[in-house]
């Protein structure tokens, strides 16, 4: 309550500040409005930025290290019998008093209610501080930037690169976060690879994840080669590509080249609902209508197929990434130029000799490259192959046996409660990093492939 | 430069030409007639309806949605438009050269073996080469090219790509070929060469060329037609168009004084 009011009064104060600016500016530029270097609004912008950003960063810091402050100030200051207290106990009797003073709580002892009472006091001290302080920093800097303010002050360059500032802080956000998460893999997978060989991670062919609990353990030797995973991984994908490529392909042929426009402008976007569909919806149509149906076909036959089978993952993943090939080739062959295809028809090409010699070939880097985000897609895919595909480490390449992928495994070893200085739970995250590789590598490729095409007809 | 009474006989006739583009009339009523052994050139205004009457000889309107054609149109004699006629062998025999060069993405040799190729008019490779060969010679090409035939056909200057546009028209042997301002993108060097490649192939080929050069016009052809909102304005010798025109409007457009 107390934040909003102060918030609210920065916020009146810019607003304030960004008239004042601007009156001053056309004070200062008389009746020539042409004299002033940038418009009045400029300068009302400038005056508000002044005011508010000194003022909203002191809020933002004390928001940030209130918390650790008042930890610091109250533990330092508590009542004899608190402070003699072991480390746990006193930070769940710290606990209390910040219940205690923040909600209310009722207070066990007569230390904790004193405790309680300091830190309510400390609290309710620094806030008031902390607002005179932002209050007075926005004064002053509404004032300071009003007196700065002369026809031939550069308002509007200065707003520009102020916001220039944040619309590259906001740019580097995503980068700092990819760049933390990367960073993280790459500990944990560190800290996995001082426990685990990097080659028999890497090359090992036995999957069993089991740590000891107990020294004498039974069984408790966990094996840790990922390259059953991978297999599976790639099984999975492969099936899943050898669905989606050519539907997704042949589709793209015919919206781009023979569909009527009307046809094209409702069927598109239709398939293009296939991957707005929530993958978990995906995990049980494939775990309860494709898995049990590929079964009792494969026992009608005579085979015998898992209730789990790489098939039904694969083929449901298949339809899921259908779109990802089948709407960037339609856009890669309707961006095939029509002059090619008109050159085809005047030589007396068919249809269907110009699409397969002349269209197809122009468009494959760009086919190319939509084939290879929808793999990375595939084998990134998590819930469909948690829901659908076993958890049996099988090396095998038959696709009616369970196998279990690099991602089930992740979300297994790490869904419960863990210890995070186990081998177990550290390999979810060498599994990640490889993951991580992998796709990154054919994201690269495929987007390589695409802006090489693009270069090609601009 | 040919007279008037070219003993030519008429490859292409039309009579009472009318196309449409859905609402949209775009030709209204023409009868023109294109001789063979000679070079016609259609000039006229943009919109005049001269690439549209280009496009209905080898039926690429076909390919423009709503696009319809009334009256007569015939090759030798036969009707263009009949039912009965395949528009692949129709193309085989008409064929096209456009406004901008659109090399297929292919080696130099395989742009010229296409057409051969989906017409089967080589029985083998050594036969294939020699209709490449013969094809790049006549475009006047094989001289700049014959040491990077493997090489795409997109990598080639503006004029060498399309002077390989034609040898590629030329390599499925055509009675007819037709020219779209086929010298719009390219350079005034590029743009002699063609000229002087479309005057060899006079000899062999009936040519119509599209152009908004009225002096590309006066070098390449011997029969000017003059187009205007969609009607067949003036027929002539080029000589006499552009000498000593028969209407106003024509002597208008020659003069410059629109268009």
């Amino acid at each position: 309550m107390q934040l909003f009011i102060l918030t609210a009064a920065l916020l009146a104060l810019i607003s304030f500040g960004y008239g004042v600016g601007r009156r001053r500016a056309l004070a200062v530029a008389g009746p020539n409005l042409r004299s002033l270097h940038s418009l009045p609004r400029y300068h009302g912008y400038l005056v508000a930025l002044w005011c508010g950003l000194p003022a909203l960063a002191v809020v933002a810091a004390w928001l940030a290290f209130e918390p650790s402050l008042l930890h610091a100030l109250v533990i330092g200051a508590l009542p004899a019998d608190l402070a003699q207290l072991s480390d746990e106990r006193l930070a769940l009797a710290y606990n209390e008093v910040r219940n205690v003073a923040r909600y209310g709580h009722p207070a066990s002892s007569d230390s904790i209610a004193e405790a309680a009472r300091h830190y309510a006091s400390l609290r309710q001290t620094m806030f008031l501080s902390v607002a005179a302080i932002a209050v007075a920093l926005a004064v002053a800097g509404l004032a300071a930037a009003r007196a700065r303010i002369h026809a031939g002050l550069r308002a509007r360059n200065r707003v520009e690169s102020i916001v220039s500032i944040f619309l590259i802080a906001a740019s580097t956000v995503a980068i700092f976060t990819t760049i933390g998460i990367v960073l993280s893999l790459v500990f944990e997978s560190l800290r996995f690879f001082q426990m685990v060989p990097v080659t028999e991670f890497l090359f090992g062919t036995s999957w069993s994840p089991q740590m000891a609990i107990r020294e004498d353990q039974v069984g408790s030797s966990g094996s840790f080669g990922a390259v059953p995973l991978f297999a599976g991984t790639m099984l999975i994908a492969g099936i899943a590509l050898a669905v989606a490529v050519p539907l997704g392909l042949l589709a793209a042929i015919y919206m781009s080249e023979y569909a009527a426009p009307k046809f094209r402008s409702v069927v598109k976007p239709l398939l293009e609902v296939l991957a707005g569909i929530p993958t978990v919806v995906y995990g049980f149509f494939a775990a309860l209508t494709v898995a049990p149906f590929i079964r009792d076909l494969g026992a009608k036959l005579g085979l015998s197929v898992a209730s789990e089978s790489a098939l039904a993952a694969g083929l449901v993943m298949g339809i899921m990434i259908i779109p990802f090939v089948s709407s960037l080739s339609d856009d890669v062959i309707s961006a095939v130029p029509h002059s090619l295809r008109e050159g085809a028809y005047g030589l007396g090409a068919t249809k269907s000799e110009t699409i397969k010699q002349v269209v197809l070939p122009a468009a494959l880097p760009g086919i190319v490259g939509s084939i290879l985000l929808a793999a990375s897609r595939a084998i990134g895919e998590t819930m469909i192959v948690v829901m659908a595909a076993g958890l049996a480490a099988n090396l095998t390449a038959n696709p009616l046996e369970a196998v279990t992928t690099v991602t089930t495994q992740i979300v297994t070893l790490l869904v419960g409660d863990q210890e995070f200085d186990s081998p177990k739970t550290l390999a979810a995250f060498a599994l990640g990093l490889a993951l991580f590789g992998i796709t990154l590598a054919l994201n690269g490729i495929a987007l390589r492939i695409v802006n090489k095409y693009r270069e090609k007809y601009d | 430069m040919n007279t008037a009474n070219t003993n030519g006989t008429a490859k292409v006739r039309s009579r009472g030409l009318e196309v449409f583009y859905g609402e949209k009339q775009a030709l209204f009523g023409v009868d023109l007639d294109i001789r063979s052994g000679e070079v016609t050139a259609l000039i006229g205004p943009s919109g005049c309806g001269k690439s549209t009457f280009l496009r209905c000889i080898n039926r690429m309107n076909d390919l423009v949605d709503g696009a319809k054609v009334n009256g007569s149109l015939t090759l030798d004699g036969d009707d263009i438009y009949h039912r009965e006629v395949d528009v692949v062998q129709l193309r085989a025999k008409v064929g096209m050269v456009f406004q901008k060069p659109n090399p297929f993405p292919k080696s130099i040799y395989d742009n010229v073996a296409y057409g051969p190729r989906i017409h089967g008019m080589a029985a083998d490779q050594a036969e294939l080469d020699e209709i490449v060969m013969t094809s790049l010679e006549k475009a006047g090409l094989l001289g700049e090219v014959k040491d990077r035939l493997q090489e795409s056909g997109t990598g080639l200057s503006g004029g060498q790509q399309q002077r390989l546009c034609i040898a590629r028209a030329i390599a499925v042997e055509p009675e007819v070929i037709l020219m779209d301002e086929p010298c719009s993108a390219l350079d005034p060097i590029a743009t002699a060469k063609v000229e002087e490649l479309i005057d060899e192939l006079r000899d062999n080929y009936t040519i119509v060329i599209v152009t908004h050069s009225m002096q590309q016009a006066a070098r390449v052809s011997q029969r000017t037609a003059f187009f205007h909102l969609g009607k067949l304005i003036e027929m002539g010798d080029t000589e006499q168009i552009f000498t000593n025109p028969q209407q106003p409007l024509t002597q208008g457009y020659i003069t410059g004084r629109f268009g």
